[in-house]
């Protein structure tokens, strides 16, 4: 029931936007964040942008488990969780 | 960027998978709280990927399993009232209350909507001002900020045929509850990475720094619960116990003060009962008095105190699933009486009940 999915914000006006995910097009509310823009990843659950997602900090996770691939291919030990 | 594929790499898997194995060489066992994790970790087959020694443990974050037997009972009392439209996230519509569901009312004729937001509920009741729209507000500190914007929103255009019939629980009372529960033997939990969205880190610390307990807040892709895996193996491996926030692209450590302030402004802490497990004090959440025209419990004249007590099936285990005591083939009704198509217990009704779980993808 806590299913919540990033979308990209493509309108916003007052309370409401519009966001984009995988080509379909769905009204939200922003109520739950101050500040919203055309542009920016959301997350949504049950019709409301619940928060926006850090691209920085998602870029970093993947950079992370890029490393997790590369050991697999040659083996080395990576001691990524400190 | 989609911020949803990448998480599914199958190189990271294969990586991740591989330094779990590594870390550990005693048997563990986690517990995953949260039902949407439950749903994944079957649906992504997480269990086979993990070596012989880390076992996991679905927990009580399934809002529609644990949503009491007298909850929905009330709420299917409702429907008799003149001019009601029953409005439910879809979750709901099968599960059985004493004497039917949602579904097998709507059959009889009681007006019923599923809707995907709280606001499309608010929406009906501004188009159909005969009518009184009663939500089932069900759900942890995910959803519930939802349901108040919605209220605040029906207030702000002056809806008096609104109202919401509150069943909402909280997950760090509940935590509480597991952590001193002497039955209970895990050796970490993996915590809903969207209650945390809600909530940050603050609420969690008490499991580390107070009972020991290993705890990493986990994302719901494939690459995202293995490494919060790997955290609680980590940990476990190393003897200590740290709360680690393994899914920072949405989890602030102060979690979302706006949907938290909207929260506590419409709703307050009161004691609920689980499903299962029984009740927890400060575990569920009630309307603030100020609200009462918009509270189905203050709006309807049904005699509530019936709905305190109602008794759960006989011989169905949810309760000691619920709690990660059991497993779904301890249960003997499992398969048995109790199908996803005959469903009697909640883990098997909802989709993200671990009995559901369970038959759908043929685990153990």
């Amino acid at each position: 029931m806590c299913l919540a999915v990033p979308m990209q914000v493509k309108r916003v006006e007052g309370h409401d936007a519009v966001v984009e995910q995988a080509g379909a097009a769905l009204n939200i509310r922003t109520d739950l964040l101050d500040e919203v823009a055309a542009g920016d990843y959301v997350l949504v659950h049950a019709g409301y942008a619940i928060q926006r997602v850090d691209e920085d900090e998602a870029r970093e996770t993947l950079a992370l488990l890029r490393m997790f691939g590369i050991d697999t291919q040659t083996g080395q030990t990576t001691d990524a969780t400190g | 960027m989609r911020l949803v594929d990448e998480f599914r790499d199958a190189e990271a898997v294969a990586g991740l998978r591989e330094a779990i194995a590594r870390r550990l060489s005693r048997p563990a066992k986690i517990m995953e709280v949260c039902g949407t994790h439950t749903m994944a970790i079957a649906r992504a087959g997480v269990r086979q990927l993990l070596p012989p020694t880390v076992s996991l443990i679905s927990g009580p974050g399934c809002p529609v399993c644990v949503t009491a037997q007298g909850e929905i009972d009330a709420f299917l009392a409702l429907g008799e009232c003149p001019g009601v439209v029953l409005a439910s996230f879809g979750d709901m519509l099968r599960v059985p209350g004493s004497t039917g569901s949602l579904e097998t009312l709507k059959a009889r004729g009681t007006e019923t909507r599923v809707v995907y937001s709280p606001m499309d509920a608010v929406r009906l009741a501004a188009a159909s001002p005969e009518k009184e729209v009663v939500f089932f507000g069900i759900g942890f500190e995910t959803t519930v900020p939802t349901v108040a914007a919605a209220l605040l929103e029906a207030c702000r255009l002056g809806l008096r045929n609104f109202s919401v019939l509150s069943a909402h629980k909280r997950v760090p009372p509940a935590l509480a509850a597991l952590a001193t529960d002497p039955e209970l033997a895990v050796d970490g939990f993996l915590l809903p990475g969207h209650v945390s969205v809600i909530l940050g880190l603050e609420p969690y610390r008490f499991l580390a720094e107070q009972h020991q307990i290993p705890c990493a807040i986990a994302g719901f892709e494939v690459t995202d619960i293995l490494e919060g895996i790997l955290h609680l193996v980590t940990q476990i491996a190393d003897g200590r116990a740290a709360l680690a926030n393994q899914y920072p692209r949405v989890v602030r450590p102060e979690g979302n003060p706006t949907a938290r302030a909207l929260m506590e402004r419409v709703f307050t802490p009161t004691d609920a009962v689980w499903r299962g497990i029984g009740p927890i004090a400060a575990s569920g959440l009630a309307l603030r008095p100020e609200f009462a025209p918009w509270d189905a419990r203050q709006k309807f004249a049904l005699d509530w105190d019936r709905f305190a007590n109602v008794p759960e099936p006989p011989a169905c285990r949810c309760g000691d699933i619920l709690k990660g005591i059991a497993s779904p083939h301890d249960c003997p009704l499992f398969g048995r009486g109790c199908t996803p198509a005959r469903p009697i217990g909640p883990c098997m009704v909802s989709s993200e009940g671990t009995c559901a779980a369970y038959y759908r993808y043929q685990i153990g």
